[in-house]
């Protein structure tokens, strides 16, 4: 009798910086439990199976119980790469923020991509504009689920490695998976009075508070006067201990994405701060507030401020 | 027929690129070409951002190396808005920067490199990997991830976040480490240093041995090299003058902030990705295997041959004993590996050099800055090789031109000449198989693109 065949997990980027991926590894020991429930198909950081090897150069990737992809889509290659993916993969995940909400490169969606490759290409260095076709680039940065059904999202920059492994792990066992859904300020220790400055500042100077004592001393960086994503930002990038930009002492820029579904970042936050009484005519380029989540037609070309 | 035979992707390096091989009527290698497909406009998007969120935003370049991307980041800024960090920033901001490093260099080494060492040259790819080692050698697998996941808890400890990293601010840190941290941190960097040494041992007695037999059709190119050195010419990492080194060993040094006077960038018709070149060496450029013109290579091999000497004895004289067998420079391209662990014995020494320093854990770790105008150049060494962010803002201190120049730029010119060597060297009209184009592939995976 055959042993019970493991789940597969296919892995693989699109539009992306290997973040994600790294947070997998970075799980160490959680990492290599992984491994024994698991059977790793595809990966192309780790694993050298190619996926261009079939004759009409169409992507071959293996069909999967479970599929992480991260990063979103910028090109016809990469929505070619998704496609297939969906199709080969009984479970989809969105793999980290840019797949979820576009992440940093959707704040590209802000020019075209004509002007991006302007800008990328200047004149005076260009014998050609480099071997970029605008032709084969999609008009913007988008989300996965813009493009493809997906079953789950596991937003974060990046994802925190024992949730990824935790969320894969419930995937292969038929559990479902358990994900945060509170936002940042509701795993914030810091003190909140309800009360604070009644302007938020840029972030030039550090916050005020005490490098011996415990973080629940600290008052709360927005009541500092200094803007931070967290109320509007979903949580758990700490885990079951506080933030972690907070535990740098620095506010949040909102890199888990938004804790409404289907929240605008930008509209949230400045409906947070007209519910506090804080003038928010002092944030300097408001846009920057979707800095995590510019896909799904938030960040356009030519939307001039105010 | 001419035909065109494709690997894509290339696999277990930290980025994604394709690699097309130009075959003529004969079956001869006409031309072999490596393209990275990375166009994310990074350069474009910076534009309007406050300065002061640059270094949270540009981390995203790169998942691998963030920590580098952001210090090279604020430091430019720094320049920007004429603030200089107090001495525990600055050691702050090199130690994490160090730490980087060694983690780095031990998943590029161990997860990505070794299988190709550590397996037989036709083992299947399903085995060739991380999960096999782990398969096969558990407790050397075991260790490596072990090690990697204290580097991390480490950068954690000192900096919150250590992966798209958010410490690094202009004027400096924004958080001090307490002695009580200090302590703690010495004595984890010792267990590190320790498997450092173990691990370049373990190295020479079963991986670079293997590299007499590849070398002859891996290395042969002749190029120069770049990377930053201090005053008396030492290795280093965080800040000192850029050093350009002739493929014959003569070298000129700058200041980083003259940096577009040395090198120049252009874009060519069949590369997605922009090429640099040594503009100083006023020779042009071309990829002409036999006679290249303007090609240097950047990376651990180049620090290794550019510097005069490493500042810490383990690593000081482990780069004697390479010097002996190899000369410097050094021009195999496999060498890199080698030059990476020597790298990895200096991170953890400079590394605990910095948590020995007292003032490191001094309360004063930022200068407050006020946005203006001005024009900024930050750069480091990555494990990909130097590091240039060049940053211009305005009156309210945000971005109105931006140009980055990563590691794996400068190396895109010497990796297309070493897949083209390779590539013509190891097909000869003969099957062409899985193995071969593995080792094609390996000549890429030495650059850690």
């Amino acid at each position: 009798m055959s042993e019970a065949r493991r789940p597969r997990l296919c892995c693989h980027w699109l539009h992306a910086c290997s973040g994600c991926e790294l947070a997998l590894l970075n799980g160490g020991d959680l990492f290599l439990d992984l491994l024994q429930l698991v059977d790793i198909v595809h990966f192309p950081l780790l694993l050298d199976r190619k996926y261009a090897n079939d004759a009409e150069g169409k992507p071959d990737l293996p069909p999967a119980e479970i599929g992480l992809v991260s990063g979103g889509v910028a090109s016809k290659a990469q929505l070619e790469l998704l496609r297939t993916m969906r199709g080969q993969c009984r479970v989809l995940v969105a793999f980290g923020t840019c797949a979820s909400h576009g992440g940093i490169p959707a704040l590209r969606n802000q020019w075209t991509v004509e002007q991006t490759l302007g800008t990328v290409f200047p004149e005076d260095e260009r014998s050609c504009s480099g071997g970029f076709d605008p032709e084969d680039w999609l008009d913007r940065v988008y989300a996965i689920d813009e493009q493809v059904e997906v079953d789950l999202l596991l937003p974060g920059c990046p994802p925190r490695p024992e949730t990824i492994v935790a969320t894969v792990a419930a995937l292969a066992t038929g559990h479902r998976p358990q994900l945060a859904e509170k936002s940042v300020c509701e795993h914030c220790p810091t003190a909140r009075t309800g009360s604070g400055r009644m302007s938020v500042r840029r972030f030039l100077a550090n916050a005020d508070y005490d490098p011996e004592a415990p973080t629940d001393s600290m008052r709360c960086l927005l009541e500092q006067g200094l803007l931070c994503m967290g109320p509007v930002t979903v949580g758990g990038c700490g885990g079951r201990e506080m933030p972690l930009c907070i535990r740098a002492r620095v506010p949040c820029r909102g890199c888990y994405g938004p804790v409404r579904r289907q929240g605008n970042q930008l509209l949230d936050l400045l409906n947070v701060l007209a519910s506090k009484g804080i003038d928010h005519r002092a944030i300097v380029d408001r846009r920057s507030l979707l800095r995590f989540s510019g896909a799904h037609g938030l960040l356009k070309p030519n939307i001039r401020e105010r | 027929m001419p035909q065109v035979i494709s690997i894509q992707p290339v696999t277990r390096i930290e980025g994604q690129a394709r690699i097309d091989i130009h075959l003529d009527d004969a079956g001869q290698v006409a031309d072999a070409r490596l393209s990275i497909d990375a166009l994310r406009g990074f350069e474009q998007f910076v534009i309007g951002r406050p300065a002061e969120e640059i270094p949270r935003i540009v981390s995203r370049i790169c998942g691998i190396c963030p920590w580098m991307h952001h210090v090279a980041a604020a430091k430019a800024i720094d320049c920007c808005f004429t603030v200089t960090p107090p001495p525990a920033g600055q050691l702050l901001r090199e130690l994490c920067l160090v730490l980087a490093h060694i983690h780095d260099k031990i998943l590029h080494f161990f997860f990505l490199a070794a299988p190709d060492f550590l397996f037989e040259p036709n083992s299947d790819y399903s085995v060739r990997n991380l999960m096999g080692l782990v398969q096969r050698q558990p407790e050397l697998a075991a260790e490596v991830v072990r090690m990697r996941q204290l580097g991390l808890a480490m950068l954690e400890r000192i900096a919150g976040k250590a992966t798209h990293p958010v410490a690094a601010v202009i004027g400096g840190f924004s958080k001090p480490m307490t002695e009580q941290e200090r302590q703690g941190l010495l004595a984890d960097g010792r267990v590190l240093l320790d498997f450092a040494c173990r691990a370049l041992d373990l190295a020479k007695k079963r991986v670079f041995v293997r590299f007499a037999e590849e070398e002859a059709a891996l290395g042969a190119i002749r190029t120069g090299f770049l990377g930053t050195v201090d005053d008396q010419g030492n290795l280093r990492f965080y800040r000192g003058r850029l050093r350009l080194m002739r493929p014959g060993g003569d070298t000129i040094d700058f200041a980083p902030s003259d940096y577009d006077r040395y090198l120049a960038e252009r874009a060519e018709p069949w590369s997605t990705a922009k090429m640099v070149y040594a503009r100083a060496w006023d020779e042009g450029f071309s990829l002409d295997l036999e006679a290249p013109r303007g090609v240097y290579r950047v990376n651990t091999l180049a620090r290794i041959n550019v510097c005069d000497r490493i500042a810490t004895p383990l690593a000081q004289a482990e780069l004697e004993a390479f010097r002996a067998g190899f000369g410097r420079p050094a021009q195999g391209a496999l060498l890199a590996h080698w030059a990476r662990l020597i790298e990895l014995v200096y991170a953890c020494e400079r590394m605990l050099e910095l948590l020995a320093d007292q003032r490191i854990a001094e309360p004063l770790v930022r200068t407050p800055a006020e946005p203006r105008a001005g024009r900024g150049v930050g750069q480091v060494e990555a494990p990909r090789g130097t590091l240039i962010h060049d940053f211009t803002t305005d009156d309210n201190g945000c971005i109105v031109r931006a140009n980055l120049i990563v590691g794996t730029t400068h190396n895109i010119a010497p990796m297309n000449m070493s897949v083209h060597r390779a590539a013509a060297t190891l097909i000869d009209g003969s099957q062409i198989d899985t193995a071969l184009l593995n080792r094609i592939e390996m000549a890429v995976r030495a650059y850690d693109p």
